[in-house]
């Protein structure tokens, strides 16, 4: 195989890894907080607010049930004002951290919601306001499920940024794309999507032993 | 003044439409350095009596009193900082299952803004003194129900508080976890002077420790007093209820057989003579012992029997007035008591 190919590869790898990494660590930015709205306002929540829920139990749904690929292009000239351009891997962040951020509140509302009830309530009774049980209790109990939605949150961005490469993305997802559908380059599609199984695997497993190492409910 | 004076209290829960009175019109003032029961049947809404002390739970109609101070009319600011005078435990211990024994016993100090370091100090003096100073570093789920009851309850002494609630601290242990908990309360009370609420559903919790009692039935308040008025000579439905002890496993009274039984009550004083046979060589006819029973009530041994009295009515009443003469508490028992 020629040199430029594996060159082409390597630089494959990075993207992939930028957006997924970029997409995760911004989609969490607006996805964490946006979560913990979710569970505060919530029915069973610290402080519940029934109309700020079902605003943000809207927005949530509607950008969630929108398909990727129709996202990624309806954002187009949204992309272009944020990013400048909208191709390449900077720019498919954009729509990736949109898509991710409402998927990333519902996983973080339902880590926090089996935080359990009895241990808000003996938190209230020596005296912490909400924000010192939202930092110091639903955070720290939930920790490993927060990990294990991390994880899988990871995962699905892994793949939601190879789709993105039919769009000129950037990334393996790009490479697979151009040499393989257009190209009919086999070998250089067989091998990007051996190299996504493995940063697929990769992930799965480090996520996985990270969290089962952070918690103490075992003996 | 008493410490906590609870006044009129009434809380209604609305349901989808409907509203449930948990609370009904309850008033109570429990003694500073108190060890006060609360009794009453899993409903009778114990919980939130004891949840309104701290205000987890906003009572709709009444008023709750800590040292005078009415809780209805602090800031959210000044309640929380109130509760981190009262501690509180609870039937599922509560712990943070993600941090270890210590971290949970210095979160109440964190939340009071204290130092970690001497919140660390604080937290090994009071592991020591629920004997858990070999644990520091576990977590609670290497605890037993046991241990995690000692963590709890070093966790919610860390801010000397003034008043420990206790929610049914002890029901999920089995009998001997439970009264070593309930030694560890008693000296906690003695030591510390801590005044202490204990909310039961048992009988046996209520006269092992406590030295007054309120008895709740369907939100209402039946009857309270001292620990052994009431276990001598319980005058509510509710109190007799929980006194034949359905809950412990005992066979209730109407099963066993006999036309009109009473229940008498032996005191220290009373209890080496022979009373009973005294009184059968007396009358001359024999009674039925249905079900005798001591108990420890504020370190003193109480004695109670049942006995099934012959068909004879002038019979009945000369064992009744002999029994009554011989200093012991009698008192009739019904066909559903
Ligand atoms: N948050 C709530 N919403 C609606 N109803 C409630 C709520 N909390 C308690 N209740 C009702 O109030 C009544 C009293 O409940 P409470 O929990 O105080 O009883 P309890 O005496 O503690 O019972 P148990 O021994 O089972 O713990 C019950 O009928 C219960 O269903
Ligand atoms: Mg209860």
């Amino acid at each position: 195989m020629d040199e430029k190919v594996v060159e082409m590869i390597i630089k494959g790898i990075g993207e992939t890894l930028y957006m997924t990494l970029g997409s995760v660590i911004a989609g969490y930015v607006v996805g964490l907080p946006l979560g913990i709205l979710l569970y505060v306002s919530g029915k069973k929540g610290l402080k519940p607010n029934f109309v700020l829920y079902r605003i943000l139990d809207f927005i949530c749904n509607i950008i969630r049930s929108i398909p990727f690929l129709i996202l990624l292009i309806l954002l187009i000239p949204f992309t272009r004002a944020v990013v400048g351009q909208s191709y390449g891997s900077t720019a498919t962040i954009v729509p990736l951290v949109i898509c991710a951020a409402p998927y990333i509140a519902r996983v973080v509302e339902s880590s926090l919601s089996e935080v359990d009830q009895g241990v808000i309530e003996a938190a209230r009774s020596m005296g912490a306001g909400n924000f010192r049980i939202i930092t110091g209790v639903l955070l720290v109990e939930a920790r490993t499920s927060l990990m294990t939605g991390f994880t899988i949150t990871t995962g699905i961005l892994l793949g939601y940024s190879a789709m993105s490469g039919t769009v000129g993305g950037g990334g393996l997802g790009d490479i697979a794309v151009r040499y393989g559908y257009y190209r009919w380059q086999t070998d250089i599609m067989l091998i990007t999507v051996v190299l996504l199984i493995l940063i697929f695997q990769i992930i799965q497993t480090v996520g996985m032993k990270v969290s089962a190492h952070f918690d103490h409910r075992k003996r | 003044m008493s410490e906590i004076e609870i006044i009129n209290l009434t809380k209604r829960f609305e349901i989808e439409g409907h509203s449930v009175v948990a609370l009904d019109g309850v008033s109570l003032s429990i003694e500073k350095g108190d060890i006060f029961g609360i009794i009453g049947m899993s409903g009778a809404g114990k919980s939130t009596l004891v949840r309104s002390i701290n205000y987890l739970e906003k009572p709709t109609e009444g008023r709750v009193l800590i040292d005078g101070v009415e809780m209805g009319g602090l800031t959210e600011a000044e309640l929380r900082k109130k509760r981190s005078k009262i501690g509180m435990i609870f039937q599922n211990f509560n712990l943070l299952e993600q941090k270890n024994v210590t971290d949970n016993v210095c979160f109440p100090l964190e939340i009071a803004g204290i130092k970690k370091k001497e919140a660390r100090k604080r937290a090994k003096e009071l592991l020591g003194l629920v004997k858990l100073g070999d644990k520091e570093k576990a977590y609670p789920a290497q605890l037993s129900g046991g241990q995690k009851q000692r963590v709890a309850i070093a966790r919610a002494l860390a801010t000397d508080p003034q008043i420990l609630l206790c929610d049914e601290a002890t029901s999920a242990l089995d009998p001997q976890t439970s009264a070593s908990i309930l030694e560890l309360i008693r000296e906690i009370n003695r030591k510390l002077g801590i005044t202490v609420v204990i909310i039961t559903h048992q009988m046996s919790v209520v006269t092992d420790v406590c030295r007054n009692v309120a008895i709740i039935d369907s939100g209402r308040l039946v009857e309270t007093g001292p620990v052994e008025a009431i276990f001598a000579n319980p005058g509510s439905d509710a109190a007799k209820e929980l006194l034949a002890g359905k809950k412990e496993g005992y066979i209730p009274v109407k099963t066993l057989d006999a036309g009109r039984r009473i229940r008498i009550v032996f005191r220290e004083n009373s209890a080496y003579e022979p009373v009973i046979a005294n009184m059968i060589l007396k009358a001359g006819v024999p009674v039925n012992i249905l079900k005798a029973d001591t108990r420890n009530i504020g370190g003193k041994a109480v004695g109670e029997m049942l006995l099934g009295l012959p068909e004879d009515e002038a019979k009945q009443e000369e064992i009744i007035s002999g029994l009554k003469e011989a200093g012991l508490t009698v008192t009739e028992v019904s066909e559903n008591g």
